[in-house]
């Protein structure tokens, strides 16, 4: 599904990826944790094609395809997902609108028709009760006013309704109380599927007692340095990021 | 040797008025002295030049050197009415007053049911058939100050529409105010002069609009007066479709009565050069005003808005927000001023000017300025100037959408804050059709909005 080879990037004069190298399997969920700073928000950045990132090296292959070659709609219309850790506000835009034209735009670049405005309104009523969303929240602006824990519902619904093959999620967890954790984490659950792979980046063990990965991974200061299952992130907790090779950044300073 | 000059603008001017008013004795003599005034004061004044403060990022120079011919008197000739189609909103019921190139229209106009004692009628007419009703009011709110072009209408005046709303009073549909410029061999001009007086406990809803067929260059000037009783109600809405070669000045003044509510919408998207003024003052406590403007400008236009809001009494709020949009190598002007006087105290006053630069080489200047002399009061200002938010593209990319429709999305987005604060739906949904047709890709959300 990705495959990720010596991955070097950086923003402006500052490298912050040096030589990552990663394999998600079909269906597979994998765990990036990793201190502030070792360059994870930037790997999730350069997956969906932010602007801001510069990859100087290395290659990635999503389903065989060079994903770096592609424009960053290229790559949602291809079934890539970013759940942003900071979802952008954008009033005067409606929710209902803005998922309309997502939808439509992956449906032509698959050489669908428009979605029919009543299979439209099923789609999302459905879906907004996979996330426990009311009826109004589609006639807001995105995002315009949402709470933090509303912003990273929205992202959830958003790729529920597109139905992303290779779904990143950044920081999902940030910010979010117990109560909402558990609302957006079973949303994720319900997305699980042998054809979705997921990439889960979080700066703490917390999220992964609710989405239980198959893989964890540690990034430290730019690199993978360490793999293991499930077990790798409750070690992590124990002990901090301080034991890893060429970590820098501080341990997590909180706990779940 | 020497070398002709050609003729003073001012002194064309003046001659003009010898020649088309002087000689005119079928007007009352109390018009003929309003128009003296006029004419007095523009012979003073002149055309403003660079160090006039009002109009220091505005030259007016392509105006003044043009000459322009003004339309005989009385009725205009007849149109098709398909002509003025694109300019009307759908399924909007109003009742609508068309002038042609200045002229009253009546082919054109047509009332709807009115409540009793409401009067909805040809300015010129009024003033032919019951002067009495006008003379007090005229010249009286849109006073003779610094402003040349004020003075060259108040000179000039041909025609515009007469609102009279008697006490407790409610017109529940909008009336619409449609001024028309039709290209022609030559420059022309027009002077068109409103009136609107709501008595207390009124309510009224205007749309007055300015819009030119393109291929001709000519200079629309006018002036509306507006005078709100006690507690009436006004929402006002201005929607500027001159042609591509066309200058454009205007001059709104509002005088509030006490506890009344004003709502201004002024959008502009036509013309070559414009100049917008709204003035506004508190005549009474419990005001309410809304200034809410929008200018979407690309190609060469220019297009200044000069707003004032008199805090001349307690106990009044005002809210401004003036957006602009500017593509190509368009340029804006804003300065607004919000005075309070030293009494008003517990005033609240907000004033904001945004703009979003679509281009390089689009230009804004903007100074928005308050002036407080009381010591109780709570007012802001503040004015933006930025780009597109890239992080904002980026997001609506990400979710498959195409950059171009995401620059269009947002730009939409932005200038949709003023739209949709418009009540009346047709005008609204014309409105967002106008905005949303100049931006790429923009017919393609229209529809699916």
């Amino acid at each position: 599904m990705l495959e990720i080879r010596n991955l070097h990037a950086r923003v402006a004069d500052k490298e912050i990826l040096k030589g990552v190298d990663l394999t998600v399997g079909k269906g597979e969920v994998h765990a990036i944790m990793g201190p502030n700073g070792s360059g994870k928000s930037t790997l999730a950045g350069v997956l969906a094609g932010r602007p801001l990132y510069q990859v100087t090296e290395g290659q990635v292959l999503y389903e065989g395809k060079d994903l770096l070659a592609m424009k960053p709609e290229v790559r949602a219309r291809e079934g890539v997902f970013l759940a942003f850790q900071y979802p952008v506000e954008i009033p005067g835009v409606s929710n209902a609108y803005f998922l309309k034209a997502a939808v439509n735009a992956v449906r032509r670049h698959r050489g669908l028709e428009e979605i029919d405005a009543m299979d439209f309104v099923n789609l999302i009523s459905e879906k907004m009760k996979l996330l426990g969303l009311d009826e109004s929240f589609m006639k807001r602006g995105l995002n315009e006013g949402f709470s933090g824990g509303e912003k990273k519902r929205n992202e959830i619904f958003q790729m529920a309704v597109l139905e992303p093959r290779l779904a990143v999620l950044d920081e999902t967890d940030s910010g979010l109380d117990i109560d909402a954790l558990r609302v957006v984490a079973s949303g994720v659950n319900a997305l699980r599927s042998p054809e979705r792979s997921m990439l889960l980046i979080t700066h703490y063990q917390r999220l992964l007692n609710y989405i239980v990965p198959d893989v964890v991974h540690v990034l430290s200061n730019g690199r993978i340095a360490k793999t293991g299952g499930k077990e790798l992130a409750l070690e992590l907790e124990r002990t901090g990021y301080a034991g890893l090779e060429g970590t820098v950044g501080p341990a997590p300073a909180g706990r779940a | 040797m020497t070398v002709a000059s050609a003729p003073d603008p001012v002194d064309a001017y003046v001659g003009e008025f010898d020649r088309l008013v002087r000689e005119d004795g079928t007007e009352p003599l109390w018009v003929r002295k309003v128009r003296e005034s006029g004419i007095e004061r523009f012979r003073g004044l002149g055309f403003p030049g660079p160090k006039d403060e009002a109009w220091k990022y505005t030259s007016v120079a392509p105006i003044a050197r043009t000459p322009f011919e003004m339309e005989p008197r009385g009725e205009a000739p007849s149109i098709p009415a398909d002509l003025i189609d694109p300019f009307t909103f759908g399924v909007l019921k109003c009742s609508q007053l068309v002038f042609l190139n200045g002229r009253f229209a009546p082919k054109l106009s047509y009332l709807r049911w009115l409540p009793e004692g409401v009067r909805v009628r040809s300015l010129a007419e009024v003033v032919r058939t019951d002067p009495g009703t006008v003379e007090p009011r005229l010249s009286r709110t849109a006073e003779l100050d610094g402003n040349p072009f004020t003075a060259l209408n108040t000179a000039f005046m041909q025609d515009g529409a007469f609102i009279n709303v008697p006490e407790g009073r409610i017109v529940e549909e909008a009336i619409h105010l449609l001024f028309v410029s039709t290209p022609h061999r030559v420059p022309t001009v027009s002077h068109p002069r409103n009136l609107v007086l709501l008595g207390d406990n009124s309510q009224l809803t205007v749309i007055e609009s300015y819009v030119g067929l393109d291929g001709g260059t000519y200079l629309t000037n006018s002036v509306t007066e507006v005078a709100v009783g006690a507690n009436a109600v006004l929402d006002h809405h201005k929607v500027q479709r001159e042609g591509a070669d066309a200058y454009h000045v205007a001059r709104m003044d509002v005088v509030q009565g006490p506890g009344s509510g004003v709502t201004c919408h002024s959008m502009a998207f036509g013309g070559a050069l414009a100049r917008n003024d709204v003035n506004t003052r508190f005549d009474g406590e419990g005001g309410d005003l809304v200034l809410n403007g929008l200018y979407a400008l690309e190609g060469r236009q220019h297009v200044d808005n000069h707003t004032l809001i008199d805090h001349a009494k307690p106990n009044c709020t005002s809210s401004e927000l003036y957006k602009g949009v500017l593509d190509g190598g368009s340029r804006g002007v804003f300065y607004g001023k919000v005075i309070v006087r030293k009494d008003a105290q517990k005033t609240v006053a907000r004033q904001t000017n945004k703009n979003l630069m679509l281009s390089k080489d689009a230009h804004v200047d903007s100074t928005p300025g308050l002036e407080i002399l009381a010591n109780d009061v709570k007012c802001t200002h503040g004015s933006s100037i930025g780009q597109l938010d890239p992080d904002a593209i980026f997001y609506l990319r990400s979710r498959a959408i195409d950059p171009e429709t995401a620059r269009t999305l947002l730009t939409y987005a932005f200038a949709a804050e003023i739209v949709r604060q418009v009540k009346v739906a047709p005008l609204r949904i014309k409105l967002d059709q106008l905005l949303l047709s100049r931006l790429p890709r923009g017919e393609s959300i229209r529809e699916s909005l």
